[in-house]
């Protein structure tokens, strides 16, 4: 569920930090910028292969940052490049964890009228970001009529829809849990999908959503519409247990 | 950090005991710099950290080790698996063959029933059961005992 993900910045170290030795300042500043963020804004990156996310394996491949290119939305993987002063970027990677490694540091300058140093360094990055049909193991967040919302404790976006539970699936209003009603020849169990129970799904999706704030113009535009839809998380996993194995872990332990 | 990494320019996937190894190593670290961590930018890394470490010390990696991992790998050779699969084998640590079909793509085609015993066996007698299969393996055992005093 983790993969290196190779990068490159420009660091900002502001003048009172100088006294520390570099590669600390740089570490901390970059932890500063990514760590448990989704969405790295003005961060360009090696690109990771739509195509290659499909067949489960995550490929990386160095882009070009001069040309401008977009491609499409496949399975939500909405990456586009932008080229804007040198190599400013927007690209979604994942949920990032922690700075692995600093790969190479090149010369650093300071600006006319900003005292800080400017460092253009090639860094490793840790990011959450499991491949397409990967198995894992989370808690039940609760359930709504959207389905079933999974959390990872260091994650929380993954949501399993109705369509993706185990069948025959009916949502209990009163008690506000979804339900698997499971056959068998003594008539139908109702097994409850209850807070806090652990639960291994399969990723079936992905998707990233820019969350960076929009200008005025667009903001009069939606408010005429019917309401706005809420906050969207800028990555969320969808998630699926409709097959021998996956739902609770309790549905399937030998006693 | 050891050279576990999946070495392939392609594919940098990184097995969840990579991951616990290098977080631990940062919060020792951490805790040794002693100022610093309660800064308001470190508070992000504090948060993920912690609680990626919290998820992943429950699972089967805990009780990995370089060697370990290394010996699995080479045991994995011969079953002819894919880069991810061997991966998912790793983390989760199956017991049951209904797992092993979840995570080994279209394994009625490619394994018999024999193959998936012999997988079985490997990846249970190579790799060390994770905290929470021995809270329950201390559960049943319990249970074993008590049933075996007479009345």
């Amino acid at each position: 569920m983790f993969v290196l993900v190779e990068m490159v910045d420009t660091v900002r170290i502001p003048p009172w930090q100088f006294e520390r030795k570099l590669n600390d300042s740089i570490a901390e500043e970059l932890n500063k910028k990514l760590a448990n963020k989704s969405s790295s804004t003005g961060v360009p990156c090696l690109r990771q292969c739509p195509s290659a996310f499909k067949m489960g394996i995550p490929a990386l491949w160095r882009g070009r940052c001069e040309s401008q290119e977009r491609l499409p939305g496949e399975l939500g993987l909405g990456v586009t490049w932008r080229v804007h002063g040198h190599t400013q970027v927007v690209y979604n990677v994942g949920l990032c964890i922690c700075l692995f490694d600093i790969t190479k540091l090149e010369d650093a300058y300071v600006f006319p009228g900003d005292g800080a140093s400017h460092t253009k360094v090639h860094f490793r990055y840790v990011v959450f970001h499991p491949f397409l049909d990967e198995i894992l193991i989370g808690k039940i967040k609760g359930c709504s009529p959207e389905g079933v919302h999974v959390s990872l404790g260091f994650f929380d976006d993954i949501l399993i829809p109705p369509e993706s539970l185990q069948q025959p699936a009916k949502f209990d209003e009163a008690e506000q849990v979804w339900v698997w009603e499971y056959e068998t020849e003594e008539g139908a169990h109702d097994l409850y999908m209850d807070i806090g129970e652990e639960v291994r799904f399969r990723v079936v999706d992905e998707s990233f959503v820019d969350t960076s704030p929009t200008g005025p113009s667009s903001a009069e535009a939606t408010s005429s519409s019917e309401e706005l839809p809420k906050k969207a998380a800028p990555y969320t996993l969808m998630g699926s247990i409709s097959e021998p194995g996956l739902g609770l872990l309790s549905w399937w332990t030998s006693s | 950090m050891t050279g576990n990494l999946w070495k392939d320019a392609n594919a940098a996937l990184l097995s969840n005991y990579e991951v616990f190894q290098l977080l631990t190593d940062l919060k020792e670290q951490r805790k040794e710099s002693g100022k610093n961590k309660h800064s308001s930018g470190q508070q992000n890394l504090n948060t993920i950290t912690y609680e990626t470490l919290k998820y992943i010390s429950k699972t089967p990696c805990r009780h990995q080790s370089p060697e370990i991992v290394r010996e699995f790998l080479t045991a994995m050779k011969s079953h002819k698996l894919t880069k991810a699969e061997k991966l998912q084998l790793l983390n989760h640590r199956p017991v049951t063959a209904v797992e092993i079909q979840l995570m080994v793509e279209e394994s009625e085609e490619r394994l018999t029933e024999e193959q998936i015993e012999a997988l079985l066996h490997t990846v249970t007698s190579i790799l060390p059961p994770g905290p929470e299969a021995e809270q329950q393996q201390s559960a049943s055992d319990d249970v074993a005992m008590d049933e075996e005093d007479p009345a």
